[in-house]
């Protein structure tokens, strides 16, 4: 019954409808947006935290002995889980793999070119402290990377990226909220003969309210799905750039469970906001 | 059972609509209610179903007090008391039949039991075929009847009738009395509302309102009624919460 009256509402005033449907797809649009781009930075600094801590390059000139004894100098130190030697061989076997799909770059490239490495990765973060002067002191270092450096920036570019995200998706949600609010009110105030007339025949506060309040769940529902579609979609046809521009780091592919949970969650989270929406419309407008 | 005990409306401060109205109409009673226009008619109607709140006096239907009746109760009483409205008050975007379920579809009864009960109470106002027509594919008498068979669909024990023969011919009229007859035969309460004095019968009850107040009460016959109401001196004062409901309204 009431669903029957939901629909010839949404029917007979289309234009509205699709404004309602619109300004939440935006919203959830932006909504999933934000999730996958936090998924995919939780990934990055996830992986980037996992790597060797400190990368120490060494010069062409460096001999195989003064690596060997830089090695055993951090081991003995033992604040360190493990010192990994990448000999020049190894370091264009990881050049190739991660790029594979350009040949020119495979091609300029030889082992020569590269430069050989120490990957050591400490048991606390405090402990590297510590052996950056034991590594600057050695011999033949060319360049000491710090990974921390990296996680740290890219924590800070995420920060920055959850509070832009959390400031618009707050500003699209109160908008939605005033739209949907803005548009059952002109659907009640249009109604409100029938309104009246129902009224005096018997009908309750919560007859007449009910589908008011499942129209807003509706908006925010269909909102929500098409939004998360898009992104989704999106997403799907950008997954193979974004891979590239990572460089082989793991953060794909995003488990379909994982994404899933973000629709479920969007969708429990549009039907609330569209109910509280109407909800709003109905106790101003309907008293 | 009606009763009115020294019931007054006023619209602001100034103007009163009705001015200390007693009356008592007991169950399985038809009853016109005459007076010319703006005599206060459709007030005592609108006082009935709670949809005016009294300035003074009290009110009863059987055994409720309406003016202490709490607010969620308002749809029950309105649905214990059938209403023809002056104006009808049909939704002309939904079909004859779909007006006649509304009240029903209200009180929980479901789609396919109320769809049998709109159809018997078409058929007993004569619309059997009209269930699927819109109001306004319908005559002003047949839309009338619609409104009848809306306000006796959930069988109530009152059925109260604004002015329904205004719009119609003395022929349709005369009709539609016969019919609210009918429905009284079957133990209806029924008042109703018109200045057309023609279509009232020398012995039925007629009470006479002129500018708010009761000036004529002919053929009453439950007397006793009215007087122990009187006597158990029930005095009610306007309710503060009452006054806000009507600033409300």
């Amino acid at each position: 019954m009431h669903l029957k009256t939901v629909a010839k509402y949404i029917r007979r005033s289309p234009y509205q409808a699709i404004s309602a449907l619109m300004i939440m797809t935006l919203t959830f649009f932006v909504i999933t947006c934000f999730a996958f781009l936090t998924i995919i930075s939780v990934r990055l600094i996830d992986y980037l935290e996992s790597r060797p801590q400190l990368t120490v390059f060494f010069s062409e000139s460096a001999a195989p002995e003064d690596i060997s004894a830089l090695k055993s100098q951090l081991e003995q130190t033992q604040k360190t889980v493990s010192v990994r030697f990448i000999s020049k061989d190894e370091a264009l076997k990881i050049y190739q793999q991660q790029n594979k799909s350009d040949p020119i770059l495979l091609d300029l490239v030889t082992a020569e070119v590269l430069p050989a490495s120490l990957e050591i990765q400490t048991l606390q973060a405090e402990d590297l402290s510590s052996l950056v002067p034991i590594v600057k002191n050695a011999q033949n270092v060319e360049e000491i990377v710090y990974q921390q450096d990296i996680v740290d920036k890219l924590i800070s570019w995420t920060n920055g990226l959850r509070i832009a995200g959390v400031s618009i998706i707050s500003i699209l949600i109160v908008v939605s909220i005033f739209v949907i609010l803005t548009i059952i009110g002109i659907k009640i105030t249009i109604r409100r003969e029938e309104i009246e007339i129902m009224k005096l025949i018997g009908a309750s506060n919560w007859f007449i309210r009910t589908p008011f309040l499942l129209e807003g769940m509706f908006y925010g529902f269909v909102g929500a799905l098409v939004g998360w579609g898009l992104s989704y979609g999106i997403l799907l046809l950008l997954t193979p750039q974004i891979s590239s521009f990572l460089q082989g780091m793991p953060v794909f592919p995003i488990s379909y469970v994982l994404v899933l949970e973000v629709l479920a969650a969007e969708l429990i989270i549009a039907c609330v906001l569209g109910v509280f929406a109407s909800f709003m419309a109905v106790l101003r407008y309907l008293k | 059972m009606i009763l009115f005990h020294n019931v007054s409306k006023k619209y602001g401060n100034e103007y009163g609509a009705l001015e200390s109205v007693t009356f008592t109409i007991p169950q399985g009673e038809f009853a016109y209610l005459i007076g010319p226009t703006g005599s206060g008619k459709t007030t005592i109607f609108r006082l009935i179903i709670r949809d005016l709140i009294p300035t003074d006096g009290s009110i009863m239907l059987g055994e409720w007090d309406i003016i202490k009746l709490p607010k969620k109760k308002i749809p029950v009483l309105r649905r214990k008391v059938g209403v023809i409205f002056q104006d009808l008050k049909l939704l002309f975007d939904r079909t004859v039949g779909e007006n006649v379920m509304l009240p029903l579809l209200f009180s929980g009864v479901n789609e396919s039991e109320a769809k049998v009960s709109a159809q018997e109470a078409l058929a007993e106002v004569g619309l059997g075929e009209s269930f699927d027509k819109f109001p306004i594919q319908l005559s002003g008498g047949e839309r009338q009847r619609v409104a009848i068979a809306r306000a006796l669909v959930f069988r109530p024990e009152i059925l109260l009738a604004d002015e329904p023969t205004g719009n119609l011919d003395i022929k349709t009229s005369q009709q539609i009395v016969d019919l609210l007859r009918a429905i009284n035969k079957k133990g209806t309460t029924v008042f109703m509302a018109t200045h057309n004095e023609s279509l009232i019968g020398g012995t039925d009850r007629v009470i006479k309102l002129e500018n708010g107040k009761l000036v004529e009460d002919k053929n009453k016959k439950h007397e006793k009624a009215h007087a122990s109401h009187k006597d158990s001196d029930v005095k009610h004062t306007e309710k503060p919460e009452t006054k806000k409901e009507e600033k409300e309204k």
